[in-house]
């Protein structure tokens, strides 16, 4: 077994007619990860509503109502494995009411495909998909100009796809951006290279998700670590044993290094860093360790471990990019349970700057209610400080959800700036 | 390439040992589904890992039908003795006794709807405010939607159409009275990706999922192993096959496939060039498209 693969998450964001669940459906049959008993359930619907062959797109439906509409309502997630890598893909629905389950998908995603169907090319969907991407800050996108067979596989037309994406990428904060001309229907560079389009020199879909390199998307540079729990096992072998329970955020930690516990500031020393399997000298993100202190001070669940020489800011005020998830709006300053990490606090909307309207990128002024799928610049006051990092340098600490306490539902989440 | 990186198993692990921890941190009386099956095998493991050095800190349940392999009773029992654990047992046999619920009839009658009233049971009576599981989203198309937090409201009931959203690794495990959650730490792992990691941990599992000869009849595509509770009728022929069970449940619903696979990397290669789903040889999922939908609305694993 090659056991050092990696894993990668990406997003696809579409609707039902740019052919996404028909690519996701490609991948899935082409790497052999569709089953013998699923495909035979998809070849009997597909006969009993009289569709022509096997609609791979029918693999992606889920819940009873979702097969019966033909539409995807929520994230499905999904797995495949190939030689090379584990692949786990957020498959989630693209029409604009869905905003907040395309935000669900790219939060942990480290790539997304963004397909376009090669006649119609960059329309509104695009630039929607495209916004949240680097609003989520997904390191890699990956624009697949679908349906190539039904412009000829023609490179013009390909060319000029690529040109107007360009435009509306460059105004966004995307990193890394890869352009594959394919045909989900007919598996041109989907697994397999194309014959049909010698002009491409690329390398097909699956080959470029394989190949992707993710290790330096981790943030190794600021050490984070947010207390989850307090091990104390009080048995005969570790009587006096205090250990500190969490999954590194980011960066690398030592025994040996001088730490300070936010936001009390109490500084010390690591003694060791524990694990179910031994000691470990050196321990980074996204590991599931636990950390032991030289010194006996007061760390809890929601404390936050940092260097002393690198540490995030402490703050009861925070700018956040939000989206709104709730068939309820926000009343004027109405107060939530904040999640951040593993600190949870009582917080106030003070202020909407702003929202965006996530068509045209412009700033709106004037309505800044923030209603179902909304994305708005607010001013946040929380009633302890938070440890916090902007969302652009850590995904971890630059991250918060909003709690309704009076339904208990997660009515928003947000990137801070 | 840098060395900070994880490889997909250490980092499907330390997810899961992140979520169990989240547990721990925000319910009062969390416990583990334990049905004797490899998955939750996994999750107890890897609880004992995300609490090391102090001892496992949840009980684990088990919802007994009172159809079962002995080998899965004698497994629970050795594992809660080395683990040091409580066990609640939830029995179906004792909801059929007590009249709280009826057996069903006929040749193709399972225990298996009735064990939705028995969990529900279990959980209400030991205050039980988060039940975790092994559910695994590449199991079947209705787990596909799960959350690894999943909300039940005061009947037990799941609505997927209503789900929290859940982003990054943030887990909001806030709930009224009454209510409780499902938590399913490992969520993103596959059937693979569970016997690879029994290989890489060298987790003990029973003697069930490797290839033995044993008493069988076919039905419903699969070899239904034969027991004192089978039904059978005249044109069910008993036959002994070597066969291994790749799911563990009721005993009555859960088929074998035939195979020499003895060891676990065996059986790890055999799962990678299967060619059926795991859930392929349980006649309870075949009852219809969405059964495994209903059941879970109505509270089922």
């Amino acid at each position: 077994m090659l056991d050092k693969n990696q894993l990668l998450r990406f997003t696809t964001a579409g609707s039902v007619d740019d052919g996404k669940s028909t690519l996701i459906g490609r991948l899935l049959y082409d790497s052999k990860s569709i089953f013998e008993d699923q495909l035979d359930a998809i070849e009997a619907t597909s006969k009993r509503r009289g569709h022509e062959g096997v609609d791979l797109a029918l693999f992606t439906d889920g819940l009873r109502d979702e097969r019966e509409q033909g539409i995807t309502i929520d994230v499905a997630y999904r797995y495949f494995t190939t030689p090379k890598r584990k692949f786990i893909i957020a498959d989630t629905p693209g029409h604009i009411q869905y905003t907040r389950n395309m935000v669900t998908g790219a939060s942990t995603a480290n790539a997304a495909i963004i397909l376009i169907d090669a006649r119609h090319g960059v329309i509104e969907q695009t630039k929607r998909h495209s916004f949240i991407a680097s609003l989520l800050q997904i390191p890699h996108i990956i624009v697949c100009i679908n349906k190539m067979d039904l412009v000829d596989y023609n490179e013009e037309r390909f060319n000029e796809i690529m040109t107007a994406y360009e435009e509306i990428s460059s105004k966004m904060l995307i990193k890394d951006v890869r352009y594959i001309p394919i045909s989900a229907l007919k598996g041109d560079n989907v697994v397999n290279r194309s014959q049909n389009m010698d002009w491409y020199s690329g390398a097909p879909l699956l080959n470029v998700l394989e190949t992707l390199h993710i290790s330096s998307d981790i943030n190794k540079i600021d050490a984070r670590f947010p207390v989850q729990t307090v091990i104390r096992p009080q048995n005969d072998t570790h009587r006096d044993y205090r250990g500190y329970a969490g999954r590194i955020a980011s960066g690398i930690f030592k025994p040996g290094q001088e730490i300070v516990v936010l936001p009390s500031g109490f500084t010390s020393v690591i003694k060791s860093i524990d694990t179910f399997s031994g000691s470990l000298q050196e321990a980074f993100a996204p590991m599931s360790v636990v950390i032991t202190l030289e010194d006996d001070i007061d760390v809890s669940r929601g404390d936050l471990i940092a260097k002393k020489n690198n540490m995030p800011q402490v703050s009861q005020d925070i700018d956040v990019m939000l989206c709104w998830f709730n068939n309820s709006p926000a009343k004027p300053r109405a107060k939530y349970k904040i999640q951040h990490t593993s600190n949870e606090q009582k917080a106030l909307i003070k202020e909407v700057v702003y929202k965006v309207n996530i068509d045209t990128y412009e700033r709106d002024i004037e309505d800044k209610e923030l209603t179902m799928n909304a994305i708005c610049r607010v001013k946040i006051r929380t009633t302890k400080p938070l440890m916090i990092d902007a969302y652009r340098t850590n995904r971890t600490t630059g991250s918060i959800i909003l709690v309704d306490e009076t339904t208990n539902e997660t009515v928003a989440a947000g990137m801070i700036v | 390439m840098s060395k900070y990186y994880l490889s997909y198993l250490e980092e499907l692990e330390s997810e899961a040992i992140f979520v169990l921890r989240e547990v721990w941190a925000q319910f009062q009386n969390p416990v583990i589904l334990f049905s004797g099956g490899k998955d939750s095998i996994v999750v107890t493991h890897l609880a004992k890992k995300a609490f090391y050095p102090a001892k496992i800190p949840f009980s684990l349940m088990h919802v007994d039908t009172g159809h079962n392999f002995s080998e899965t009773i004698q497994f629970r029992d050795n594992l809660v003795a080395e683990l040091g654990a409580n066990l609640i047992v939830g029995s179906v046999q004792e909801a059929i006794n007590d009249g709280r619920v009826a057996e069903e009839k006929g040749k193709n009658a399972t225990r298996n709807e009735l064990q939705i009233t028995t969990l529900l049971d279990a959980i209400e009576d030991n205050k039980v405010d988060c039940a975790i599981g092994g559910g695994r989203r590449d199991e079947e198309k209705a787990r596909a939607k799960e959350r690894f937090f999943s909300h039940r409201d005061e009947f037990g009931q799941w609505d997927p159409k209503n789900q929290r959203p859940e982003l990054w690794n943030i887990f909001n495990g806030s709930h009224f009275q009454g209510e409780h959650f499902r938590v399913f730490p490992i969520s993103n792992w596959t059937e693979m990706d569970v016997w690879n990691y029994i290989a890489k941990e060298n987790i003990k599992i029973p003697s069930l999922y490797f290839a033995h000869e044993r008493e069988v009849v076919w039905k419903n595509d699969s070899w239904i192993p034969n027991s004192e509770f089978l039904i059978l009728d005249e044109n069910d022929k008993i036959e002994v096959k070597k066969i291994r069970f790749r799911t563990l449940g009721d005993i009555t619903i859960t088929g074998g496939i035939e195979s020499d696979a003895d060891t676990v990397d065996k059986i790890a290669l055999e799962v990678a060039a299967m060619r059926k789903t795991e859930r392929g040889n349980r006649t309870d999922d075949k009852r219809s498209e969405s059964s495994m939908e209903d059941r879970k609305r109505q509270g089922y694993f």
